[in-house]
């Protein structure tokens, strides 16, 4: 390298570090279609193509915002509740490394900002079926900085958890606690689809979730394989959880099923790779192997027990983003607490290993972001909701959000339809089947 | 003995369902069809095309009854269809000349009355 250039990049960024991250971002990017497959195949078939829109509606959201404020309040040095205005529209963002680091600031800049896509994104799933598209947005903008930014500047910014020695490998606390107890906030505010608790309400297509578990899964290995930021000792150990955790999670999840009802369900499957994936996110560089196979299955039991309790609630949490979210999320972070290893993650011990503080930290996380995150969400919800109705009417909501809030049809078979006008600009089509 | 044909809205079965429960008239069956009744088109556009819905997704009840469950069912139908739009859908009553449960091959009104009464 020239002095020259030498002198342009200062810090040292490793090639392969960087390789690795940037097909991590793009992994984890893939996580919010493939979300929104996952939630359109849960709800109804009037409601696909709202459903999947609000995780395509997120990225449109979330990135912008990330990109003018969200990441400068994460991650720029502040105070420990929320980061400073250093970087606000990208201002010092670019090629250099942040201190400490081996990849450009770009590429981690890129990084984080999918992580904030896919949490909004996961927020929807409690207030499909029913919740205005434009609201929703509105939301997603306020939410993605006023509650995404601060949980992650809290956990991995530099902020007071981080300080304190909370450990959260790839997001236990912004984005799954953050992501878990805001959708029950925004499910009790926004309130239960008409016909919640009166009739069969069930998901539509099966395959959808679970080609959509199956995509999130694949692009979780960059969520968590990324969140070492290297290609060195935790992304690798994180990298091979990802596949541990999720698998004995089925395993669980299976026997769970046999239990319950002598069948083992697809759709329960589907959710059990969720979980799985959820409660490695904030222990993956930081246990061994072979506890991290014992997390899957101890993961599955309170997961479990949530989806099957919450339906019988009047909260109308839809999509179960508590039960696969926070409620794993929380496990996660716990587990971090009793089983972290020094002799893997070169960091820190947790109570098994003789360090009963840990656990403490890892109990102040616990607690702290879902206080936050629900408290955040109900206010911000109210407040959206004094200025523009968060719901459709009852009439809309039983025509279905698709045709209501975007003019089409997932499953539009064209019968009957009239053209109206064509790119070609024929104005005075045939009609087909004028009434 | 009288063939009723209900065209309702889909979003409305359900509430259809309930009221002929409710009516004691047990043997139904429904299909989705593809219908008109004079409500507002739908406008859809998909990239460049823009099209008017014509025809709605609608769904057909049938339901072969005895000549006292006549108007119970017609009641029926109309209290769980309701919603006071138009576009609700329309009750068609029919003559009914023969109908045999292949079962047990009874015959006419034994055959559109539900076991058990």
């Amino acid at each position: 390298m020239s002095a020259v250039a030498a002198a342009s990049l200062p810090g040292r960024v490793s090639a392969g570090d960087t390789a690795w991250m940037l097909a991590a971002t793009a992994l984890v990017l893939l996580m919010t279609p493939a979300l929104g497959l996952f939630y359109a195949g849960l709800v109804r078939s009037k409601n696909t193509l709202n459903t999947f829109m609000m995780s395509i509606g997120a990225i449109a959201v979330a990135m912008v915002t990330w990109a003018l404020v969200g990441y400068s309040l994460a991650f720029d040095q502040g105070d420990g509740f929320i980061g400073g205005l250093g970087h606000v529209f990208l201002r010092g963002v670019s090629f250099a490394p942040r201190p400490g680091m081996t990849i450009p600031q770009l590429v981690f800049f890129a990084f984080q900002a999918t992580f904030c896509i896919v949490t909004v994104a996961l927020v929807s799933g409690a207030v499909v079926e029913r919740m205005r598209f434009g609201p929703f947005l509105l939301f997603a903008a306020l939410w993605s900085v006023l509650v995404y930014a601060v949980l992650a500047h809290w956990a991995f910014g530099g902020g007071w958890l981080q300080a304190h020695g909370t450990l959260d490998f790839a997001g236990g606390v912004p984005v799954e606690m953050g992501s878990g107890f805001s959708a029950l906030a925004a499910a009790i505010v926004v309130g239960a689809r008409k016909d919640y608790g009166r009739q069969a309400l069930l998901p539509h297509n099966a395959i959808y979730v679970l080609l959509g578990a199956g995509l999130l899964w694949f692009g979780w290995f960059g969520f968590n394989g990324g969140s070492g930021f290297s290609t060195g000792h935790s992304s690798v150990l994180a990298f091979t959880n990802t596949l541990l955790t999720p698998a004995c999670t089925l395993a669980a999840w299976f026997v769970l099923d046999l239990l319950r009802g002598r069948h083992v369900t697809a759709i329960g499957a589907a959710t059990a790779i969720i979980v799985g994936c959820v409660a490695i996110t904030p222990a993956g560089g930081y246990i061994s192997p072979g506890w991290a196979m014992a997390l899957g299955a101890i993961a599955a039991l309170p997961s479990y027990a949530i989806i099957l309790w919450r339906p019988r609630t009047r909260v109308d949490e839809t999509l179960d983003v508590l039960a696969a979210h926070g409620t794993a999320g929380l496990v996660g972070i716990l587990f971090v607490g009793f089983i972290a290893q020094r002799a893997w993650n070169g960091i820190s011990n947790g109570l098994l290993y003789g360090n009963a503080a840990q656990l403490g930290h890892q109990a102040i996380a616990a607690l702290a972001a879902p206080a936050y995150a629900f408290a955040a969400t109900f206010v911000l919800l109210r407040l959206i909701g004094l200025v523009m109705p968060l719901r459709t009417t009852e009439h809309e909501e039983a025509l279905g959000m698709d045709v209501v809030q975007h003019g089409e049809e997932a499953y539009a078979t064209g019968e009957g339809a009239i053209l109206v006008s064509t790119e070609a600009g024929i104005e005075s089509a045939v009609a087909v089947a004028q009434p | 003995m009288k063939l009723v044909i209900a065209i309702v809205r889909p979003e409305k079965v359900n509430d259809v369902l309930e009221a002929l429960y409710r009516a004691e008239v047990r043997g139904i069956s429904m299909s989705r069809v593809q219908g008109h009744g004079g409500e507002l088109d739908r406008v859809e556009t998909y990239r460049g095309t823009t099209v008017k819905m014509g025809l709605s997704e609608k769904v057909r009840f049938e339901v072969a009854v005895s000549d006292a469950f006549v108007q119970p069912t017609i009641d029926a139908l109309c209290a769980g269809a309701r919603t006071g739009e138009v576009g609700d859908g329309k009750i068609f009553v029919l003559e009914l000349e023969q109908a045999v449960r292949i079962r047990t091959g009874e015959t006419d009104e034994g055959a559109v009355t539900p076991l058990g009464e």
